[in-house]
């Protein structure tokens, strides 16, 4: 390995670090073999989402003031999810356009914030890899609508020998997740999670995957619960070929 | 059901989830509105040019709000009518129910208007001991089964046909008959409807539309109901709100090529009417009387504050078509007028937060109603401050405002932080056991009703992992 300075952070996001610390590694992976230094600074936790979702302004300035400030050596943010992306590329320099201190901050680190598949295609990666098999993409909202990243896991994906990709006929359609909206609102989530699943039954797929965690544990979760036959992978496995690892919610 | 309140939304919306018959209404209107208007947006290529226009007009129409009502105003007068100006809806209702005591009037024939409905004018005029009768379809479905509208464009939305009939049937007078198709319905509702049109001593209707350089008010509708009412009965009351003003018919032309398109995806509504006065000594037909109550309710002071957006709203309803959550419990459940997403951002501003704070929070953020909007509203950034203001008013619940301080502070210690995330990851591990998930006993309960928790890994990522540079010495 290179013993040059990384430039390349990743923000790993708090439900990867919870949850799945392997799409971080994957991630990390990924971006190495795409041809970049990259680390994960340690000082990261959350990007503040659900402050900012949840009406507490000054505690959502707060963090985004702790990660820009902490992210500040680095020429690139990559983040393995859309709605952290999006928080912090679109909202921070909104939540902080105001502050004399911190606004040209704001704007100049959300300039550096790129979503994960988004990056790897704009760094040209070859993945060389093979897996025979159907897989469903779902277009976190975030990703499709705050990122504006449509067609990046795609091409990723196409890249991968012998696997079918489908979407949801319903592309645009959210999966009922929204962060805290799925603990308070769990009858309409679980609704729109069953819709979402429906969807990706009638593709055929054996495979769900998409690029924000948050979704996707909330749709293994009611798959679990279902009894649907489905196994789920956040998009930094299956371009790490580790679709061999339990999915999303299996056990070990 | 449709008598609810904003209070009782997570009731309500579960009361609807577990409604078959909704479910299968809700499921053909959403396909329906929604491929329709994606296809009206194919066929005209310059649409979204055309939404940026509509945006711009709507913009100047609010900057400009007390100039072109002052002239709107004028020009009703010039052409022989009459304008009202109600503050709140209390207001308003008096002024309608003077007009249609000058009338004399027994019957009254309404159009569909919204604004009707927030100003709950059919129970204070059948309370003066008038007959009202509803005429636009759906709107009239709704009156007969005494529930509200569900949707603000489709007030039946939420009824299968089988239930029209059923209700039909139950309701009308009459041997039993074929109610088992579309045209059966409306073929037997137009029967009723002419009796009243033609027996009504009063028309009230609403406008999308204001136009100030001549005293027009727009109205569109697919069914000619609102033509009925208009030309009909010797006195036309239309009602709207101050906001529905535009400069002039080119202003007005835009936003009308962008409503129906945005709303049932039709180039234009089968009818557009346009009203500007009682009728003239030259004209064939039209009103002895026209009278135009302005409402304000609330609007001048929206228009004053950071919710001004909204006040460009043309109530065409694509961003309750493309809500997930209003397809999924329907318009009953928000328990108001408005529903949908520019009913969450409406509903809290007029009826108050504490009230209707579940509104704005019963939304995922997905940004697909600001994606449709014709004119450019930013919904989810709207109903994102109204949570900032519940937040800062701490209307809403204690548990939630102390866990997202907990939160929050959690995250501004890294260290901690680090501590506590590698504790929960343990235990809830342990939890799983083999089975990869967690199904009860979380801290977090609403999660566990319908849904397995995917355990984590056992280790967080950061107890993994060790940073390079950290290990080559270079930094610190």
């Amino acid at each position: 390995m290179s013993a040059r300075h990384p430039d390349t952070a990743l923000f790993v996001t708090c439900l990867v670090d919870l949850y799945r610390p392997q799409v971080g590694f994957a991630s990390l992976q990924l971006l190495e073999r795409a041809g970049m230094t990259a680390e994960a600074p340690p000082a990261q936790t959350c990007c503040g989402q659900p402050a900012f979702n949840g009406g507490d302004r000054a505690g959502a300035q707060a963090i985004a003031k702790q990660v820009i400030a902490s992210f500040a050596e680095y020429a690139q943010v990559v983040v393995p999810s859309g709605s952290c992306a999006g928080m912090m590329r679109r909202h921070y320099p909104e939540l902080l356009a105001h502050d004399p201190a911190w606004a040209a901050r704001a704007r100049d680190f959300a300039a550096k914030v790129v979503e994960l598949s988004e990056c790897l295609v704009q760094a040209g990666i070859n993945l060389h890899m093979a897996w025979p098999g159907k897989v469903c993409f779902h277009h976190s909202c975030a990703v499709l609508r705050e990122m504006e990243v449509q067609g990046q896991p795609l091409k990723l994906l196409a890249q991968v020998r012998g696997l079918e990709v489908t979407e949801p006929v319903d592309r645009e359609a959210c999966c009922g997740f929204g962060g805290v909206f799925s603990v308070k609102y769990p009858d309409i989530a679980i609704r729109l999670a069953d819709d979402k699943l429906d969807d990706v039954k009638a593709s055929g797929a054996e495979l769900l995957v998409a690029g924000d965690l948050g979704c996707l544990l909330h749709l293994a979760g009611r798959a679990s619960r279902r009894g649907d036959p489905l196994r789920v992978f956040h998009l930094a496995e299956v371009l790490a070929d580790q679709l061999d690892q339990p999915g999303i919610g299996e056990g070990a | 059901m449709g008598k609810g309140s904003p209070r009782d939304f997570k009731r309500q919306a579960g009361v609807a989830l577990k409604d078959p018959a909704l479910r299968i209404a809700l499921g053909r209107a959403r396909s329906g509105f929604v491929e329709k208007r994606t296809q009206a947006r194919r066929q005209l290529p310059e649409f979204d040019r055309l939404c940026a226009a509509a945006t711009r007009v709507r913009d100047h129409s609010i900057d400009h709000l007390d100039t072109l009502l002052v002239r709107f105003e004028q020009e009703v007068l010039a052409a022989g009518g009459q304008v009202h100006w109600a503050a709140t809806a209390a207001e308003a209702r008096q002024i309608i129910s003077g007009i249609c005591s000058d009338a004399g009037a027994r019957v009254v024939a309404k159009g569909k208007s919204m604004v009707g409905e927030e100003i709950a004018l059919n129970p204070a005029l059948e309370a003066d001991g008038l007959t009202v009768v509803e005429t636009d379809l759906g709107e009239y479905i709704v009156q007969l089964a005494k529930e509200r509208p569900s949707h603000i464009i489709a007030p039946a939305v939420h009824k299968t046909r089988e239930q029209v009939a059923a209700l039909f049937a139950r309701r009308h007078e009459g041997p039993r008959r074929d109610l088992s198709g579309i045209p059966e319905l409306v073929d037997e509702a137009r029967r009723v409807l002419r009796r009243a049109f033609l027996s009504a001593d009063v028309g009230i209707t609403g406008a999308n539309l204001l136009i100030a350089d001549t005293g027009t008010s727009v109205l569109v509708t697919n069914e000619g109901n609102g033509d009925l009412c208009a030309t009909l009965p010797d006195t036309h009351v239309v009602i709207a709100g101050i906001d529905k003003v535009v400069a002039n018919a080119t202003d007005a032309a835009t936003v009308l090529r962008v409503l129906a398109r945005s709303a049932t995806g039709q180039p234009i509504t089968a009818y557009t009417s346009f009203f500007s006065g009682p009728k003239r000594a030259e004209d064939l037909d039209g009103p002895k009387h026209f009278h135009v109550v302005l409402l304000d309710n609330g609007r001048a002071d929206i228009r004053q504050g950071r919710y001004r957006d909204m006040l460009r709203c043309i109530r065409c309803g694509a961003c309750l078509n493309h809500c997930p959550v209003y397809t999924a419990v329907g318009g009953h459940a928000y328990g108001a007028v408005y529903p949908g997403p520019m009913g969450a951002v409406l509903t809290p501003l007029q009826w108050g937060l504490r009230e209707s704070r579940d509104l704005p929070n019963a939304c995922t953020l997905n940004g697909r109603c600001a994606d449709v909007c014709p004119v450019h509203i930013p919904l989810p950034a709207l109903l994102r401050q109204l949570r900032e203001d519940i937040h800062d008013a701490k209307v809403e619940g204690r548990m939630q405002r102390w866990l997202l301080g907990r939160w929050v502070r959690l995250a501004l210690q890294p260290d901690r932080y680090r501590r506590v995330t590698a504790q929960v990851a343990g235990l809830l591990r342990r939890l799983a056991g083999a089975r990869g998930r967690v199904s009860r006993l979380l801290p977090i309960p609403g999660w566990g009703r319908g849904r397995d928790m995917p355990a984590p890994a056992g280790k967080t990522f950061f107890q993994q992992y060790r940073t390079p540079s950290k290990s080559s010495g270079d930094r610190s």
